[in-house]
């Protein structure tokens, strides 16, 4: 939400939206300093959760150093080792989104540092995956990484961003699975349904991409008007689009409505 | 769920745009000049993949457009996707 107007707590806010997750991502440009990461920490812990509570909704967040800035893997050590001081906030809910952005030697190598951050603080991990032509391939190098983890709880990690070719890759090695929807450009919502049709809705939630680019934060409210419209119960659609989160989100001993 | 009658009810007028849309990009594209383009030889080597009789053309059209190589990549030298990976020959 760093990168919305007041708008659109509003909006959420009329929408019922019971509760936002952030996760620590790309500025749209990449930060000059660790001490930038610092002050972006402090906007997610401290500033973002004040914001959002002026319209009663609760505001959480996941950090790390996105993909996208893991390429110099020295400046992404330096800002890493500012994590812990965050990690004890009360709204984080763990380590994320971390992940690939152009399935490099440097960004995997700083994919499996944060893993093992998470593991050592016993947190939930959201992972990035990167986006057209970069995704299938950077799924399946997350996967084959994550499989070296031997103490991982898969039930405790989501692999954001799946879609047709990269559901099944994701659900059938035991993860939880994230669909992000998108007004342009990749996941639509009447795609994420056809999804949830060929997959089932264990494991699997939806999330609104809410970023610098063309995106909407109304975007899984919309898809639950197009599961309306597609003849869903009330019932489906609250169990997709409410319990799931719900139900992952609760494994972080912060998440609380 | 909707019936098969239903669903095209709902959605078969979006559809129909839709592949309006992709068509008159085609001839838009054909139309300006300047290099061929992979981006473009990738999206239309993948058309024939609509054709198919067979369930599963939305991953199929997927996997055409997406890196099948295996191994990371050495370095990073941009940071955004295109849409297609540069390994197409025309």
């Amino acid at each position: 939400m760093v990168s919305r107007t007041t708008d659109d707590y509003e909006k959420l806010a009329l929408a019922g939206c019971a509760a936002i997750c952030e996760p620590a991502f790309w500025a749209g440009f990449d930060r000059s300093s660790p001490q930038g990461f610092y002050d972006y920490y402090r906007q997610l812990t401290d500033y973002e959760p004040k914001r959002a509570a002026k319209f009663g909704i609760p505001h959480f967040c996941w950090l790390c150093i996105n993909p996208k800035e893991a390429e110099d893997a020295g400046f992404a050590r330096e800002v890493m080792a500012i994590l812990p001081e965050f990690l004890a906030k009360p709204t984080v809910l763990g380590i994320g989104e971390i992940g690939l952005n152009k399935n490099t030697r440097n960004e995997l190598a700083i994919f499996e540092e944060h893993v093992q951050i998470a593991l050592d603080h016993d947190l939930p991990v959201l992972i990035h995956t990167p986006h057209l032509e970069d995704k299938l391939k950077g799924t399946r190098l997350i996967l084959d990484a994550l499989a070296s983890f031997s103490q991982l709880d898969r039930g405790k990690v989501i692999i954001d961003h799946v879609e047709e070719h990269t559901a099944g890759l994701v659900l059938d090695q035991g993860y939880w699975a994230g669909m992000t929807l998108y007004p342009e450009s990749k996941c639509t919502p009447n795609r994420a349904i056809d999804i949830l049709e060929l997959f089932g809705t264990e494991r699997l939630w939806l999330n609104s991409a809410c970023d610098w680019g063309v995106s909407d934060p109304l975007a899984v409210v919309k898809c639950g008007l197009e599961m309306r419209k597609r003849k869903y119960s009330a019932e489906h659609i609250e169990h997709v689009l409410f319990e799931n989160p719900k139900a992952f989100l609760s494994q972080s001993r912060n998440f609380k409505l | 769920m909707l019936t098969k009658q239903e669903l095209l009810d709902l959605q078969f007028i979006g559809a129909r745009a839709s592949l309006i849309d992709l068509a008159a990009f085609l001839d838009r594209v054909e139309r300006h000049e300047g290099p061929d383009d992979y981006r473009f030889e990738a999206l239309k080597k993948a058309l024939p993949i609509l054709l198919s009789n067979q369930p599963g053309r939305a991953k199929a059209a997927l996997e055409a457009l997406s890196d099948e190589t295996h191994e990371p990549i050495e370095r990073a030298t941009f940071q955004g996707a295109f849409g297609a990976p540069h390994r197409f020959d025309f």
